[in-house]
């Protein structure tokens, strides 16, 4: 009985191994950023409403400030688009836009239509700002502090429910809120 | 279906359909990223953008993969290499922005080291217990022959 009671303890330490990996296995499709704790990347783009203007990191000190990465051709962008408008109005943390791989015309029309939650809108055209917040889908957005280092980010639509308990917390503990 | 098969065959069509086959793979690349000015530049481009993974379509390789995601990261993958950067750069720059998910190829750390321990602590553990029983059935022939005789006759 007892030369059982190795091979049987080892099957069991095997199995609590792997049912603990099945059950913290995070979800494949929301990935860890490296940039959470690193100050925001740099970078300078058009304004959307006024192409002789730049929107750039500078815009993100001093302040509490959520970027989010949208497009038009995103279909989950405007299911976030109306919790966006309530963030607007809670008026605690501003909202920069990066519209990512679309037209100035398709942008502007869609902001006319459902209301604009940005205070500021860049566009990244060619994507590189983009990988440089390494974003792989549209709606992603990032809390930023107001040192500039990013504190927080979310993949996927922004909801109440996220805002409230993911977001928010973050901001009301941080300093300089 | 015929793949297989036709390497078998030593008939001209079917050499013909193997190569009408290679041909359909390459018209049917998705990268369209223009080539590199040498051949080694080339090279290291094929061999970096197959090791470095789409994000978004996440069981295909960065060469493999037609979403424009893939397209942007390949076009990046070529400004760095003339930009003179080493593989392992180009490879750090998209860890740095991306995780150590986009690389196919994990790196050994401090944190999964005993991940790449592993087959060769289950091997020594395997040896162990070998050579364990072996000595244990030596031992056994050797103390009574007569009763391991009588044991393996019986059915």
């Amino acid at each position: 009985m007892n030369r059982f009671l190795l091979p049987l303890g080892g099957f069991v330490l095997l199995l609590a191994v792997l049912l603990v990996g099945l059950k913290r296995a995070p979800d494949k499709a929301i990935l860890p950023s490296p940039l959470i704790g690193k100050p925001v990347p740099q970078f300078s783009l058009p304004n959307l409403f006024d192409n002789t203007q730049t929107v750039n990191s500078d815009a993100l000190k001093g302040h509490w400030s959520l970027v989010n990465v949208w497009g038009t051709w995103c279909v989950e962008c405007k299911a976030e688009h109306n919790v966006l408008l309530q963030i607007k109005q809670e008026a605690r943390v501003p909202i920069i836009g990066i519209d990512w791989k679309d037209q100035n015309e398709d942008a502007l029309t869609w902001l006319a239509q459902l209301g604009n939650p940005y205070e500021r809108v860049g566009t990244d055209r060619d994507g590189r700002v983009a990988i440089d917040w390494g974003v792989y889908g549209a709606p992603e957005s990032f809390l930023i502090d107001p040192a500039g280092t990013v504190v927080y980010k979310h993949i996927g639509a922004m909801t109440t429910q996220v805002w409230q308990h993911e977001f928010l917390p973050r901001v009301g503990a941080g300093p300089g809120a | 279906m015929n793949g297989p098969r036709c390497w078998r065959a030593p008939l001209r069509g079917a050499a013909l359909w193997c190569g009408a086959l290679l041909l359909a793979g390459a018209a049917l690349a998705v990268d369209v990223t223009p080539p590199l000015p040498t051949p080694v530049l080339q090279q290291r481009y094929e061999s970096l953008t197959h090791e470095l993974r789409c994000m978004q379509c996440q069981s295909e390789a960065l060469a493999d993969s037609s979403v424009s995601l893939a397209a942007d990261l390949r076009l990046q993958v070529r400004e760095l290499l003339l930009a003179g950067q080493s593989d392992d750069q180009i490879r750090d720059h998209m860890v740095a922005r991306y995780g150590e998910f986009i690389l196919f190829r994990p790196r050994m750390t401090w944190r999964n080291a005993w991940l790449w321990a592993a087959p060769t602590l289950l091997m020594l553990v395997g040896v162990w217990v070998a050579w364990r029983v072996l000595r244990a059935r030596a031992r056994l022939v050797d103390a009574d022959p007569a009763d391991f005789g009588d044991e393996s006759l019986e059915p």
